[in-house]
């Protein structure tokens, strides 16, 4: 193996077991939902400082896009942009340097609610552009567009838990490339015959800037592990400000951001699955 | 530029596709150029296209304590696990390890939209699913994952990428970082996609559906043919004969479903696989090309390989083979890929007769018999996502 090789295995010590995963740092945070519109407002009403705004925000525009693609985005697309620039412009890194991650329980439901009903009436119809907008890397398509990014992106989900597998996924990469990495998830209404299946409630996005580099400003700092899942029930959400969020199907990011609001909760165990959780523990 | 990385071992590997379950059956279209594409029986509207329909789902419903994961995409990946005893060599990987110490990541374009739409066309009076198919976790993209993560009582990471046609090509590059980093000491990989109304309709409406079996490469080819596939593949840390050396993964930052004109996103994916790997383009003598016959595609990837490869590298395209899988085009190309490292078995282009005077030397219609040592494949997806494989031959395992 030649000494230029990137780390083997950091995650192990010689005997083999398996520690920490970090420390990491969170150079910038996003939060979006129509009532929490943007973090500093979000973070006052986690802390019980502030109300949740009254009326509540409308859907924000996607500037990143031009003007006729800023029409047509989905909400899952302007959301997810609004939150990935709202989080690296927080963070000072430079967006087209940054690798992104990208989840979504659901994707855009207002889009598979169209197609699938196109698809039994009238097929040879659908929208080229509702198609192509369809994939679950549409927001991420977007961004490295919008933002100029030839660097990775990725798309996942992961039904219940998509949240924190993100956070697993955007970490392993971060410490693994030893780089800065955009996580982005967000998850939009369901509509239609859906409603059968899926429950997501209001507009939701959040972004965090994961970095390896421990030398600058941080909204926090953590190491996570992987752990068999013992506890059957989700971590508890706190706030009434973020309880009234509990309906999206993102919801499971909700402790995190309450957590990073604040500032002073030692340890959260987020589901991965129903075996397996990830073990954050934080260290600043 | 990335680092280079140890490379992983790949233990097991399989494929399923139009041509047959298994790699016996991959290995012996490849070996005779045939295609596994006929005329579009699928669609319940009529849509003149060929596709590459896998024979038997219909019949095969799921065993009945699993009646609540039975659709067209879970069959098929029950289907794809059972060929050439993968799920033995993940169940004895699952006993080596630990339930918790194996990962799961799984590359899927739309997942279980096939029952969903198909629930839309039965929905009752107040416009809902009808009673037996309100099953959450069927309709979600990672219904797929869940349904696998279960059939083989694993209980490690378990994630869906869902980056279109590059998401089963990015699970390794997923897998690698969590069994370099010491979250898992396995990992299976891999993708099913099926065909369904969405993709079939979805790319008509692009006009990139061609009315004749695909083409990739040819100077008349007239877009793609869809179709359905599962792959799987188990990595473990350390060499064998089969290795993952490296992958690359980009972003064209150009459009939503037409590739960036000078390849600069492909290009880029190329680089750092090939950096990941520690080597250069002189020692890869195979090249699986992404190659879906549409017209934008092909010219950009022709002209990636011309400039970039030497004339006797063997490169080619089974999209005529198989259709285009989708989310499982990465992970089935993968092992055509593999395949060519263990069994000199070199895919050619099936179905394309003239090759577009755009393309090099290296672009083959006819497959070959050969050595080859390091190979790559290319997987290129919607929203400018790319990704390469490079894999190796490696030291037997001790």
């Amino acid at each position: 193996m030649s000494p230029t090789m990137s780390r083997p295995a950091a995650g192990l010590d010689e005997l083999g077991t398996a520690t920490p995963l970090g420390p990491l740092a969170i150079a910038g945070v996003a939060f979006w939902a129509p009532t929490l519109p943007g973090w500093p407002r979000a973070r006052a009403a986690m802390r019980g400082e502030a109300p949740p705004q009254d009326p509540p925000a409308r859907r924000p525009a996607p500037e990143l896009l031009p003007p006729a693609e800023r029409r047509r985005a989905p909400d899952s697309v302007a959301l997810a942009l609004e939150a990935a620039g709202a989080a690296v412009a927080a963070s000072g890194l430079a967006p087209q340097s940054l690798p992104s991650v990208f989840v979504s329980a659901h994707g855009d439901l207002a889009i598979s609610d169209h197609l699938c009903s196109m698809l039994a009436g009238t097929p040879t119809l659908i929208s080229p552009t509702k198609f192509h907008n369809s994939v679950l890397n549409a927001a991420a398509g977007y961004w490295t567009m919008g933002v100029g990014c030839n660097e990775a992106s990725t798309a996942l989900t992961a039904f219940e838990h998509s949240f924190a597998n993100g956070l697993l996924v955007a970490a392993t990469q971060c410490l693994a490339d030893e780089r800065p990495v955009l996580l982005v998830g967000f998850d939009v209404p369901v509509v239609g015959a859906l409603r059968s299946v899926t429950r997501s409630d209001g507009l939701m996005a959040v972004a965090v800037v994961l970095t390896p580099d421990m030398s600058g400003q941080a909204v926090a700092v953590f190491d996570a592990e992987l752990q068999p899942r013992t506890q059957r029930a989700a971590p508890a959400i706190a706030s009434p400000a973020a309880q009234a969020l509990a309906g999206n199907a993102l919801a499971d990011a909700l402790p995190f951001f309450e957590a990073l609001a604040r500032g002073d909760t030692p340890a959260l165990a987020m589901p991965l699955s129903a075996r397996q959780s990830l073990a954050l523990r934080f260290l600043r | 530029m990335p680092s280079r990385i140890p490379p992983l071992r790949i233990s097991a590997y399989t494929a399923t596709t139009a041509v047959g379950p298994g790699l016996a059956a991959l290995r012996e279209a490849i070996a005779h150029n045939r295609s596994g594409l006929r005329p579009n029986d699928f669609s319940h509207h009529p849509l003149p296209t060929w596709i590459g329909r896998v024979a038997g789902l219909e019949d095969n419903p799921l065993p009945s304590h699993w009646q609540a994961w039975d659709c067209r995409n879970n069959r098929l990946a029950w289907l794809g696990l059972q060929a050439d005893g993968f799920i033995d060599h993940a169940l004895a990987a699952r006993e080596r390890h630990g339930a918790h110490r194996v990962a799961l990541v799984l590359g899927t374009s739309t997942s279980s939209i096939g029952a969903t739409e198909e629930a839309y066309t039965r929905l009752d009076a107040d416009g809902l699913f009808p009673a037996g198919s309100r099953l959450p976790r069927l309709h979600t993209p990672h219904s797929l994952a869940m349904f696998v993560q279960e059939a083989l009582g694993l209980a490690g990471p378990c994630i869906t990428v869902s980056t279109a046609c590059s998401s089963s090509a990015k699970v390794f590059a997923d897998a690698e970082r969590l069994l370099r980093l010491g979250l898992a000491d396995a990992a299976i990989v891999g993708g099913v996609d099926t065909l369904c109304g969405s993709v079939l309709f979805g790319f008509n409406s692009l006009e990139l559906v061609s009315p004749e079996p695909c083409r990739p490469f040819d100077a008349h080819r007239r877009g793609i043919s869809l179709g359905e596939a599962a792959g799987y593949a188990l990595l473990e840390r350390g060499s064998g004969p089969l290795q993952l050396l490296g992958y690359g993964e980009s972003s064209d930052a150009h459009h939503m479903s037409t590739p960036h004109p000078e390849g600069l996103g492909a290009e880029r994916a190329l680089d750092d696989a090939l950096a990941r790997a520690g080597v250069g383009c002189d020692r890869i003598g195979y090249v699986n090309l992404h190659g879906t016959a549409s017209a934008k595609n092909d010219e950009v990837e022709a002209a990636l390989v011309a400039r970039r490869f030497g004339p006797a590298v063997h490169a080619g395209s089974t999209k005529g083979m198989t259709g285009h899988t989708l989310g499982a085009a990465g992970i089935v190309e993968a092992a055509v890929s593999l395949l060519a490292l263990d069994t000199g078995c070199l895919a050619g282009t099936p179905n394309t007769q003239v090759l577009d005077a755009m393309c090099g030397p290296q672009i083959r219609l006819a497959p070959a018999q050969g050595h080859v040592d390091v190979v790559l494949s290319n997987s290129f997806g919607f929203g400018g996502n790319n990704c390469a494989l490079v894999f190796g031959r490696g030291e037997p395992a001790r």
